[in-house]
């Protein structure tokens, strides 16, 4: 279980997270919505101790990820993330993309390292591609294989950064359907996302953020139904 | 009289010989102050990449000063330094140890260079997936960096082989100081002049050659 208590980010004197308490638990799927700088990468980024934070706590599985003892390499290894852009590590094949971090951060002998790289490949739909560098793959497909890397380290929850946001239209699709595939399998996720459809049928709760603030949570059907704050309605109805 | 004959004499077999000999010297001085000046160089650039305190700043500075001052400049300032300080120093190790600087000083800049071709989206991504400092330098850092500036550090790595010509100011026996005192004595300025000119690129050839390999290697 995620629990985030009265965090407060900033970034020098910009207030960018402005006391949010939001817990996720196991099997969950819970989508942010809100408008772009409302600070949804940044809580992405304070919840797996990328971004350090001022005030509150993240506590994940009981383990206080901002605390000086913390091992956050370790702490990491179970919070898969994937960005807007897909960072594929350009000099290593689609295996191998996969296969490092299992090997170098886990110490699963290179066997079983490839093995488990070619699960997750299969796993993303990229079964035919193990042996193709990034540049030989479509966005869509670089994106499917950041997923595979972040699977491959068998985290138990997976934060997604506007994973489709820099993809060609046609391409959106497949990612979400990787996505949808995962949640089905009842991964835990937090979805930053601008796609509406998306937010909608998969997740079990959607957040949205406003300024910092996260102005309302609650089921789908609530959020995009009867919204109960004006912010939340009028962001609503400009995506649409 | 009889001494200046000999001293101008023709131009013989043995003195072919002491030219591979220079070219050894050429090889020597500039494979150490090439590999010294180029870890050093890679150490200085990762300062420089890393920290924005002061000591970063006046590291630059002092890099500046390295890679804008004539070479020649510097090896004999340095050299006469060295001796008026005291330090016994004689002229292959000046030759090296400057050279080495000189190097390091546009290393670290390729270095630099490098380093910042791997943008902080990618590390983030890589420490996202629990590699640590130290992993993401060795595994995405460095064979990403290094593939996007392999191809200035060959073009820095070779124009130290040619600049270590200029270490024949400081009297030491390598390629251009030998030929200079061939000419001087057989008087045949164009042939000693080929020879030499024909060593300097025996010895860059391969370099770029295995260069060029590495840089097809890496493309596919
Ligand atoms: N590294 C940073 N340094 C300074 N300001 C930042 C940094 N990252 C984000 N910000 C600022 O924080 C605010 C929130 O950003 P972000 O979390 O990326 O918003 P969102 O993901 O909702 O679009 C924005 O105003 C942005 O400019
Ligand atoms: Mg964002």
């Amino acid at each position: 279980m995620i629990e985030i208590k009265e965090l407060h980010k900033y970034f020098g004197a910009l207030h960018v997270l402005k006391g949010i308490d939001l817990n996720v638990q196991k099997g969950e799927v819970l989508s942010i919505i809100g408008a772009s700088g409302s600070g949804k990468s940044t809580l992405l980024y304070c919840t797996n101790g990328l971004e350090a934070i001022q005030k509150g706590e993240v506590i994940v599985d009981g383990v206080s990820v901002h605390s000086k003892g913390t091992d956050l390499n370790k702490l990491r290894t179970k919070m898969g993330m994937v960005f807007q852009q897909w960072n594929s590590f350009p000099h290593l094949t689609a295996l191998e993309n996969v296969a490092l971090a299992p090997k170098i951060v886990k110490g699963k002998s290179k066997s079983e390292a490839r093995e488990i790289a070619r699960q997750q490949l299969e796993h993303v739909g990229l079964g035919d591609k193990i042996d193709n560098y990034p540049s030989a793959l479509s966005g869509g497909q670089q994106q499917r294989l950041a997923i595979a890397r972040a699977l491959a380290m068998e985290p138990e929850y997976m934060l997604f950064d506007e994973a489709t946001s820099a993809l060609d239209p046609e391409l959106v699709g497949e990612v979400l359907d990787t996505m949808r595939l995962l949640a089905e399998e009842g991964m835990t996720m937090i979805c930053v996302t601008h796609e509406m459809g998306f937010a909608r049928d998969v997740s079990d709760r959607v957040a949205f953020f406003h300024q910092g603030v996260m102005e309302e949570i609650g089921p789908p059907q609530q959020i995009f139904g009867e919204p109960t704050s004006e912010h939340t309605a009028k962001f609503l109805a400009n995506v649409r | 009289m009889n001494q200046s004959i000999s001293f101008f004499s023709g131009f013989g077999p043995k003195d072919l010989w002491f030219l591979p000999q220079a070219a050894w010297q050429t090889l020597v001085i500039s494979a150490l102050s090439i590999s010294t000046g180029t870890l050093l160089g890679i150490l200085f650039g990762w300062i420089l990449s890393e920290s924005k305190i002061i000591g970063a700043v006046t590291l630059g500075l002092v890099l500046d000063a390295f890679r804008s001052v004539p070479l020649i400049i510097q090896l004999v300032l340095f050299y006469n330094l060295f001796n008026v300080i005291g330090l016994a120093i004689n002229p292959f190790w000046a030759g090296v140890i400057i050279l080495a600087v000189y190097t390091s000083a546009l290393v670290a800049n390729v270095a630099r260079g490098g380093i910042e071709a791997v943008g902080a989206p990618m590390r983030r991504a890589s420490r996202s997936l629990g590699m640590n400092y130290l992993q993401t330098i060795r595994h995405i850092v460095w064979p990403i960096g290094l593939r996007a500036v392999f191809p200035s550090w060959v073009g820095v790595a070779l124009g130290v082989l040619k600049d270590s010509a200029l270490v024949s100011v400081l009297g030491h026996p390598e390629l251009l100081k030998v030929a200079r005192d061939l000419i001087t004595r057989t008087q045949q300025p164009l042939l000693v002049l080929a020879v030499a000119g024909a060593f300097y690129f025996a010895l860059s050839y391969p370099i770029s050659r295995y260069a060029a390999h590495l840089e097809r290697k890496w493309q596919s």
